[in-house]
This record gives C-alpha cells, structure tokens and sequence, in this order.
C-alpha cells in the first residue's frame, strides 16, 4: 500500500471525543472490545457493519445512556474534550446536554412543537421567555423546519409528519447547545425525500457540531461522511477518512462488506 | 380441495350461532343497567314525588316523622372520595414512579405482588383495622400532630378543628385511600411500562433527571391511562360500604366543616338503615340515595370522558 494513495483530510483535526482500549458488557457478553478511535470536531463519523456489530451499542455509550440499565457496563477510557465519560463524578445530564442523540424512529414528547424545543432548553439553562423563544426558532430553522412549522408552534409534535417529527426530535437536540449530536438510524423509519433532506441537513450541521452517525445505508455513508468507522463483532475493523474507506479499504472484511459480498 | 363450493357450508352456521349469542352478551349487560336503573327510579318515586329537589339540600333526616332529606349522605360520600383521592393520588404516582423507573430490578416483582395484594384485603377487615386498631391511634397521634401543624394554615385549618375522635369522615377517607391504592397504583405502573424505552431515552437524552422524565414526558404521554387508574379508584371509594360504615360514625349532621366531626355516607345510610326501613316513604327514601350514588358514579364516568376530549383535542391530535 503506498502512501500517494492516501487520501488525507483538507482541514486540520482536533479531536472531540477519544476511546482508549474502551471495552463495554452486556452483563456477560463482552460486546465492544478494545476500542480505539478518535471522534474528531466538526466532522461527520459514520459506523458502519452488519446487525449486532456494536455500532448502535458504541454510541449509546457516548452520552452513557447504557447508565439506565444496571447489567450494563463499560471500562476503560472514553474522553470528551479530554475529560473521561466514564467517570463515577460525572453529571450525566450535563453530559447529555452536550452529546445529544436522535433515535431511529422520531420520538417527540407529548407536548406541543414549541414546548418540544423549549422544555430541554429550560433544563439547563434559565432563560427569560423572550429568549426561548428566540432559541426555539433558531433550532427550528437549523433543522430547517421552521417554514413548515412557524405557524402552529401550538400544535402537538406528536401532529406532524414522521419526516417533518425526526428533524423535530433533530432540532429538540440541537436546542440545548451540544458539542457532539449522536444519530442512530436517524432515517431508517422516513421516506428517501425525508431521508434527503436529513441528509442535507447533516451536511450543514457539521459546520457547528461534531457528529457521529450510525447507518444501515453504505450510500448514506459514504454521502454524507468525512470519517467511517467499519465494525464487526465488537471489533472495530478499519477506521478512516470515508473515501479512502470507501475506494480503497485497507482491509479484506472491509472491502467484502462495502462490495457487498458480505452483509 | 378444488370442488368445494366458496358459498354455503357448514362454518356458516357455525359463525351465526357463535355472533348471537356474544351479541347477547353484551346487550345483557346493557339491559341489566337499564334495568336497575328503572327498578331504582320506581322504588324512589313516591320519594321523589313527595320532596323533589329539596330531598338534595336539606339535613333532616327523621324517619318516625317521615322528613327525610339526603344532604349528609351526599356530603359524607364526596368528601370521604376526595380525602381518599388526594391521598391515594400522589401516593400511587410515587409507588408506580418506584416501581417502573427506580427500584433494583429483584425488588420490583416482590413489591409490585404485595401492593396488588393489599386489593385482596376484604373490606371488612379494613374496617374492622380501621375501627379497632387505626381510629384509636389517630385519634391519639394522628389527629393532635395534624392540628398542631396543618391546624394552623389559614381558612385550610378550619378542617382540622375540633376534638379528636378517631373515627369521622377523615378515618373513613384514609382508610378509602389505604383501599384505593392498589388499584390506582397497578393501572399507573402498567400504563408507564408501556411507556416506549426509546420516548424515555430520548428524554434523559436531553439530560433530564428521572422526575423530569416522568413528569414531563412518561405522566402526558400515559395521562389516559392515569386519569382511567384514578377514575376506577374513585369508583371504587364512591361505592365502598362495609369499611366506611365502620369508621365514619354514622351521626346524620353536619356539624361545620371539620373533617374530624363523624358523619355518614350514602353506602353507610343504607347497610345501616335498610334492614329496618318500613315499606313505604322510609324504604322509597333509601332507594332514592341509591339512585343518586348511581347517578354520581355515572356522573363521574361522563365527566372523565369529556376531560379526556378535552385533552387530545388540546394537544390537536383529534379535532
């Protein structure tokens, strides 16, 4: 493999979030083992690999979400601008405020589309009336959804449609100011024009947040991503700037699963 | 397989047979209440006609002169069910908030058996307890430290006035709401179990704590579940007789508003007073307070049907 073949990244990279030989257990199973790999600021992160490969599982150990449920554990090192996740003193809701997720289906609270937005916004921070509001419409036209929604911002989130829902739950998460937004299968419940337009929107996020996103969709990564990470069986396989990944992987598995041969 | 005719055919029978008689079923139950309702209405007439509206809002209660008015009965009845409810209400919402969101996982059946066992109780037994064992050390603790405390909150204090006895209208509604617990407290952990993991996740994912989880987004999301818990626990305390007997006193006055004075409810009136009523205005005045509980019950059901309306349409999920 020689060098000229790299293809290497035109800005320079500072690193958001680092795993050091991160291992994580459902109960027993052993189900990520020795990670290491760097979310980098500013930039999109795809993890790609079959169902069960662990992809889902590693990003939902980015807001230690796996907190909620006692036989979960993970160990070692997972740092945010240099300071370890998993430490027992960390306060998980700050943390959650600044690595925000998106589901795979869209799940808005039970309230109306303002409230949506306003109700995170609250939590962390004391703002005047006059200034939730502002943010709420900031977040919505990030999400670019404001023109569709600006006129019934009364209504229940629960009202629009599932496409227009996912970048509500997208703007719910950009809201609260975070540095890091996480998406699970942010598209795999919406339409390929609603799909698209998430897409487009990932691309214009990436201008003020770091994110990682987690696809079933090789297209979709390799559209939208800077960096893709291929996993396998709890193994993080091969890591990499997403073209090089993508044209020329360094490793076999890699290339069986993106050709197709494999998956 | 090929000769076999699409019409006609033995399962035809089958399904007709099988249709009627669960339509029979269920317009059994239709004019059951129907007729109950009628029964009622004509034991209750020559009451009805005789007093009219005024049998709602007088207090006596005479049956040698024939005087009989239902104001202490009603009274007895909606204030016993709103002490219980108050009481039973946020002590179920924290026993289903354990339950589903805070307790270590072994705890979780153990406990949940237990609360749906306190159901089982009889409710004389509870009246009994509440009579013999409860009454006594409220009026000797309970009561005093109430006073002492809630006794002295302006225009509120005026409920906890008076000499304490034990047994009274607040015994009765504690003991309801001891009675009414188990079952609001199941229906509110079924429905927030229900409640989807990922609408949970995706609250503490925006860094709530448990409370703001549950509060802002499990409690809306399940509210048609909760109000129906707290509507078939109201249900529940509206109709309760043995162990509201027991404790409530059975005096037929109000004697001002304290909830310590004895009183008695509708269900009490009628366990005590039926076995003796003589035919005529006595027993048709019994069969009215019948009719009104069932009308209050039923007034009840309407009323958290509209409240639920009201709700989605507020959050324009139905127009």
């Amino acid at each position: 493999m020689s060098d000229a073949m790299m293809i290497e990244p035109q800005v320079a990279l500072e690193t958001q979030m680092a795993f050091r030989d991160f291992d994580f257990y459902y109960g027993k199973f052993h189900a990520l083992k020795r990670i290491n790999l760097e979310i980098y600021k500013r930039q999109v992160t795809a993890f790609i690999g079959p169902s069960g490969c662990g992809k889902s599982t590693l990003l939902r150990t980015m807001n230690r979400m796996y907190d909620l449920y006692p036989e979960q554990r993970a160990t070692g090192e997972l740092l945010l601008d240099g300071e370890n996740v998993l430490d027992r003193n960390v306060d998980v809701n700050v943390l959650r405020a600044k690595v925000g997720m998106v589901f795979q289906k869209p799940t808005p609270f039970p309230m109306s589309i303002y409230e949506n937005i306003a109700f995170g916004v609250r939590l962390h921070e004391r703002l005047n009336k006059g200034l939730v509001t502002e943010r709420v419409e900031w977040a919505l036209r990030k999400a670019a959804l404001w023109d569709e929604v600006k006129d019934k911002l009364g209504q229940s989130g629960m009202s629009l449609s599932g496409g227009q829902q996912q970048r509500l739950c997208i703007a719910r998460g950009i809201a609260v100011k975070p540095e890091v937004l996480l998406l699970d299968e942010p598209t795999s419940a919406l339409d390929p024009i609603s799909t698209m337009r998430i897409e487009e929107l990932i691309t214009e996020l990436k201008e003020e947040f770091t994110i990682a996103i987690v696809t079933h969709n090789m297209q979709q990564a390799a559209r939208i991503s800077d960096f893709t990470a291929y996993m396998y069986l709890g193994e993080m396989i091969e890591f990499g700037v997403t073209d090089q990944v993508f044209i020329k992987p360094q490793k076999k598995q890699t290339e069986d699963y993106i050709t197709g041969r494999f998956g | 397989m090929s000769s076999r005719s699409l019409i006609g055919g033995r399962r035809d029978i089958g399904d007709i047979i099988f249709f009627n008689v669960t339509r029979l079923f269920a317009l059994l139950s239709l004019l059951l209440m129907a007729g109950i309702i009628v029964a009622l209405a004509i034991g209750a007439w020559p009451a009805i006609l005789k007093f009219g509206t005024r049998f709602l809002v007088t207090q006596e209660w005479n049956p040698p002169a024939e005087q009989f008015g239902a104001l202490v009965p009603i009274y007895g009845t909606i204030v016993t069910s709103l002490v219980a409810l108050i009481i039973a209400v946020p002590v179920s919402f924290g026993i289903a908030l354990f339950l589903t969101e805070l307790s270590p996982v072994w705890l979780r059946r153990p406990l949940g058996i237990a609360i749906e066992l306190l159901a089982a109780i009889p409710s004389i037994v509870y009246g009994m307890w509440g009579l013999l064992i409860f009454a006594p050390i409220f009026a000797q603790y309970g009561q005093p430290f109430l006073t002492a405390t809630l006794g002295h909150i302006p225009f509120l204090g005026a409920l906890f006035a008076g000499p304490p006895l034990g047994i009274g209208i607040l015994a009765a509604g504690i003991i309801l709401a001891i009675m009414i617990i188990p079952f609001i407290a199941s229906v509110m952990r079924d429905v927030f179990d229900v409640t989807p993991a990922m609408l949970k996740e995706s609250a503490y994912g925006v860094g709530s704590t448990t409370w703001e989880v549950v509060w802002n987004v499990v409690l809306p999301y399940t509210k048609v579940g909760v109000i129906g818990g707290i509507m078939l626990g109201l249900g529940r305390a509206l109709g309760e007789t043995m162990a509201v007997t027991f404790v409530i006193g059975n005096t037929n006055l109000i004697s001002g508003i304290s909830l310590y004075a004895p009183g008695t409810s509708i269900t009490a009136t009628l366990a005590n007073e039926f076995a003796e009523a003589t035919p005529g205005l006595y027993t048709a005045a019994l069969m009215e307070l019948g009719l009104i509980l069932f009308v209050i019950t039923l007034a009840v059901l309407v009323f958290s049907k509209l409240l639920l309306l009201r709700l989605a349409r507020q959050e324009g999920t139905k127009t």
